[in-house]
């Protein structure tokens, strides 16, 4: 990346620098401020009186002894057992990422290289499907599920999410193998290759950045998905936003919101080291690949 | 590509979203033709831990009978559609000629339901989808100047608006620009008025209903964006820079064409998830001040009573709103399909 | 760490509980059939589902206390055999149960195995009893003790009263916005408007029909108090709900407010607010508008029902295990204070006099009717542009009655 294209003048340098600190501090303030106050008591956290409280929090201090508590977080993890719902989410979540992109990048290439009008309106029907509010399509598949016996599963939400996220993925990855001249297959094709071998030898090396990026979002569809997990779900298959939200209910019982804020603290962890971990193959990707031979 | 072989590619996706998008939608258009059967009332004496009242109830057996005979519910046509928590005909065509002016039939309009959601949406779709593309894509060039051992951290940092679980992120942000919240009193500050109330005045509510939407979705612009700028081919940059090419002229001649694919992408989605605005009402229990299509869906399946024939209607009117909406990206995507073979 | 402390002492009583319950038997112990309850997930239902579930001896019980349970309830005891086999239900969202035809007459049962329900805890609909209620709920004015001394004012009994107690204490700068209350628009505040509106002698339908009469002067009159109370509430009030209320009220910003009873506990608690505001909080009785002499409240029950599509083995042990589970033997130190319980044994803590107040006040019981659900729903959509000064209260009132008469067209109520 030390080309002579890349390197900047310094004026640019500096306004960008200062752009992405104000949307840095933009971004991350309100929930730096939830990390801190998860470790006080409810009435600093959403107190009334004086947002400095939340801050000083000196009804922790009466109530609990210390300026700071952990008690949200043993109530959450422990008490109300989180870790079942964190487990559900995590098979939840590598089930609908890899099938999804399973299926997604098949039909997102097809989509892309077809040059056939079908193609088109496959893409346009897909689009109007998205349109349709999941709160309808969940209501809707009540009954059946119900009826079949088919409520209540693990399995079933997968699929479920798998098929309201496939019209997302398939305009997602269709745009990003647009962008994948499409000599290369083709030279492949030309070498004897069928469509699938040039697929599997040449379209997946040079595709990850797309794939990676549209597999995040998945993952953030299923990792943060309501409608469908709350409604399809049951208690002990609850992932953890249900059961956040569960925390949260009609907050008759005190105490128990902090446990939702402890838990929405504790469920952002993981996306940090995945993301971590990840944007390497973001970064890399074509630049790497296949296309400067 | 031959047709079999895009058959074959296709087909998972395809049958998915067949079973579990294109049925429900085919009963909800069904559904939305239908009213509920005329229910057979009558009195009965009700007792309970509070005495007993004389009350109505449904007559199960008489009604039991209307429902065999037909099974989906009374056939109404466009009639739902047309009612007056829908499109109103009666009611605008009443209001437009009772009116004096055309902003008292405004007014007359701006207060049925359907109109008035749909004011508030289409005022949320197209200020927040134009800030959002453009506050992404300027994240996005900004981030890529970033030097290598921050990018991960600077990316992480970013896309926590679209990560942090939205309805405890809703919760939290509702509880700072409360009158007492650290934003509501930084406001304040800021306008030298200790008595200003985000929550109080429809029009602060909207204007924080629109800054929501755009920090919440920013971060989906940036990942595409930064995705597709790892794509743009250095040589051709390098070509540019040897021809002479500012750097602006290189963004606008190189980098821009090359993401438009995906500003396509995003605008879609962008426009159909705007058009679709629920969760940040709840969130934030505007309803008050600001209803959206969506809004009236999750109203009208949420009561006591549910409305299954509205909620239809509803969402029904909402996919062609959508369809309307994108119709000029779609075009575009049509020509981009040229047949060739 | 007290909080742990308390958190895990309360484990340890449950458990306790929970075995003492068994071991007492009171011949809870079912064998046979199925149990699944769905219902929400508040302290008290939680106890009684807990119980319930409890006298299970080898068979499948289950229960499903969530927040969504009126969407999951339908369609969850329409299949055949029903997920279900009890919903826990109030009296507003039975009518829905009701109207599907998913929940079964109860008298075999109660004569088979109920004998010992007291006969006000059994509903009855058109002589068959359709649910067993095991608690009750009202709203009711609740007052600071302290800042009422302070201006010298009598306990108000009307919100004539209110609004010149809260004229005094905003003028003499106690507080600047006395007066609290769920006025967030949708359920709550279609539910004030209801119990003002009872509260002025009001009727909501035409005798006998589905035919919508509110916008009458009775409307206006009720609109018009719930108006002049929000000049003395917080000006955010119509994003206040239940939750956002109690809050402002443990965070001493409020003297006077009508609240539900069931919530009136945690307001007297020492967790969350200060002394001086938790421990002058009283529950006073219901209150009065203009001089029809009825109460401005609603009564309400909690109650259980019995899915129509189960096995007979599945609905005696449901029933059984919920017939227990609601009996005197449910009542102990910790369940006590946790609601109004109707059953026999109960005693009255200081949190319930409200409730109790209201009952003994003779406040109308929520209207019990199919189509009361569709009406709510349209005053929740309807009334905050009038508090909000964009139009009259006729014509939020008339807006009101054309909504709901386009949902009832739509749910065959009206033609």
């Amino acid at each position: 990346m030390s080309s002579k294209a890349t390197s900047r003048p310094l004026p640019v340098m500096v306004i960008a620098t200062v752009f992405l600190l104000v949307w840095l501090v933009i971004a991350a303030f309100p929930f730096l401020w939830t990390t801190w106050g998860s470790f006080k008591v409810e009435g600093d956290f959403f107190s009334k009186a004086d947002w400095l409280n939340a801050i000083l929090g000196p009804l922790t201090t009466a109530e609990t002894g210390g300026s700071l508590t952990g008690a949200g977080y043993y109530g959450a993890w422990i008490q109300e057992e989180f870790w079942r719902a964190a487990m559900n989410t995590a098979i939840v979540c590598v089930c609908v990422v890899s099938i999804s992109l399973t299926c997604g990048t098949l039909g997102g290439y097809a989509l892309a290289r077809s040059g056939f009008r079908y193609a088109f309106w496959f893409l346009f029907f897909a689009l109007i499907f998205r349109a349709m509010p999941p709160i309808t399509l969940v209501s809707g598949y009540l009954l059946p599920f119900f009826e079949w016996n088919l409520w209540g599963h693990l399995s079933t939400t997968i699929i479920v999410l798998v098929a309201i996220n496939q019209p997302f993925t398939l305009w997602m990855l269709h745009s990003f193998f647009k962008n994948i001249p499409a000599d290369l297959d083709e030279s492949a094709m030309v070498d004897g290759c069928t469509r699938f071998q040039a697929f599997r030898h040449v379209i997946i090396p040079v595709m990850w950045p797309g794939v990676i990026t549209t597999g995040l979002f998945s993952f953030l569809l299923a990792y943060n998905d309501f409608a469908v997990t709350t409604l399809l779900l049951t208690k002990e298959n609850q992932t953890m936003v249900p059961k956040i939200v569960s925390f949260l209910g009609t907050t008759q019982t005190k105490g128990n919101v902090m446990f939702a804020v402890a838990a929405a603290v504790s469920i952002t962890a993981p996306l940090f080291v995945m993301i971590m971990f990840f944007q390497r193959q973001i970064v890399s990707g074509l630049t790497a690949g296949a296309v400067k031979g | 590509m031959k047709h079999s072989t895009f058959f074959w590619f296709v087909l998972p996706s395809a049958v998915l979203m067949l079973l579990f998008i294109a049925l429900p939608i085919v009963s909800v258009v069904t559904q939305s033709m239908y009213a509920a059967h005329e229910q057979v009332v009558v009195t009965v004496e009700n007792c309970g831990p509070f005495g007993c009242t004389e009350t109505t109830a449904v007559d199960q057996e008489a009604t039991q009978a209307l429902k065999e005979a037909e099974p989906l519910g009374r056939y109404v046509g466009t009639g739902i559609y047309t009612d007056r928590n829908h499109l109103a005909l009666n009611e605008v065509t009443a209001a437009w000629f009772n009116a004096d002016g055309l902003p008292d039939f405004g007014s007359s309009l701006m207060n049925l339901p359907f109109y008035r959601a749909l004011a508030f949406t289409l005022t949320y779709t197209f200020i927040v989808t134009p800030l959002t593309i453009i506050v992404g894509f300027f994240i996005a060039l900004a981030v890529n100047t970033v030097a290598g051992w921050l990018k991960g951290p600077t990316i992480f940092l970013s896309l926590l608006p679209m990560v942090v679980t939205p309805i405890v992120g809703g919760l939290i942000l509702f509880w700072m620009v409360d009158a007492r919240g650290v934003l509501g009193g930084a406001l304040q500050w800021l306008a030298n008025d200790p008595t200003l109330s985000v929550k109080a005045s429809t029009g602060l509510t909207w204007i924080m209903l629109m800054i929501y939407g755009v920090w919440h979705s920013a971060p989906f612009a940036f990942v595409v964006y930064y995705a597709g700028l790892q794509t743009v081919n250095q040589d051709t940059i390098e070509a540019a820079l040897i021809d002479g090419a500012s750097r602006w002229e290189r963004i606008r001649y190189v980098v821009i064409p090359h993401l438009f694919p995906l500003t396509t992408f995003v605008a879609l989605i962008q426009l159909m998830d705007n058009f679709r605005v629920f969760e940040p009402l709840v969130s934030f229990q505007a309803q008050a001040h600001a209803q959206s299509l969506s809004y009236f869906i999750f109203n009208d399946l949420g009561g006591e009573t549910r409305l299954l024939s509205s909620a239809a209607a509803t969402s029904v009117l909402t996919i062609i709103g959508v369809a309307i909406l994108l119709s000029p990206v779609l075009i575009r995507t049509y020509r981009d399909f040229t047949p060739r073979t | 760490m007290n909080m742990m402390k308390t958190a895990l002492l309360g484990t340890a009583m449950a458990v306790l509980s929970g075995t003492s319950a068994l071991a007492a038997g009171h011949g809870c112990d079912v064998t046979d059939g199925r149990i699944n309850i769905i219902g929400n997930e508040f302290p008290a239902i939680q106890s009684v589902a807990a119980a319930a579930l409890a006298c299970a001896n080898g068979i499948e019980a289950e229960s499903n206390l969530t927040a969504d349970h009126q969407t999951l309830n339908v369609a969850g005891m329409t299949g055949n055999p029903a997920e279900y086999t009890s919903a826990i239900i109030a009296n507003s969202s039975i009518v829905a149960l009701i109207n599907e035809d998913v929940i079964r007459p109860l008298d075999d049962l109660v004569a088979a195995y109920g004998q010992d329900i007291p006969a006000r805890q059994l509903i009855t609909i058109d002589g068959q009893v359709m649910a067993v209620a095991f608690m009750a709920n009202a709203q009711h004015l609740v007052y600071r003790k302290d800042v009422l001394e302070q201006i010298g004012m009598d306990v108000p009994t009307s919100y004539e009263e209110v609004l010149a107690a809260a004229e005094k204490i905003r003028a003499e700068g106690i507080m600047e916005n006395p007066v609290g209350g769920a006025y967030a628009a949708g359920w709550n505040l279609a539910e004030e408007f209801v119990n003002m509106y009872l509260g002025t002698g009001g009727a909501f339908f035409e005798p006998g029909t589905a035919n919508v009469s509110i916008n009458n002067a009775q409307g206006v009159e009720a609109l018009e108090m719930m108006k002049a109370l929000t000049a003395y509430m917080n000006p955010d009030y119509l994003t206040h709900d239940s939750n956002a209320t109690s809050a402002e009220w443990e965070a001493g910003n409020v003297a006077l407010m009508n609240m539900w009873g069931s919530r009136t506990g945690v307001l007297m608690d020492e967790e969350g607010a200060a002394m001086e505001v938790y421990s002058n909080t009283v529950a006073g009785g219901p209150l009065t508008v203009g001089d029809s002499g009825v109460a401005a409240s609603t009564l309400w029950w909690d109650g259980w029902t019995v899915a129509k599509n189960i096995s007979d083995a599945e609905a005696e042990a449901t029933f059984q295990a919920l017939a227990h589970a609601t009996s005197p033997a449910l009542l102990n130190d910790e369940t006590m204070s946790q609601a109004v319980w109707l059953m026999d044994g109960f005693q009255a803590q200081p949190v319930n006099e409200g409730v109790l107040a209201t009952v003994a006040a003779g406040a109308n019981p929520y209207p019990m009717l199919p189509f009361m659900g569709l009406l709510h729903s349209a005053l929740g959509d309807n009334l905050a542009d009038y508090l909000q000064g964009n139009e009259s209260a006729e014509q939020a009132l008339a807006d009101v009655e054309a909504a709901y008469t386009a949902a009832a067209k739509e749910q065959g109520y009206l033609q």
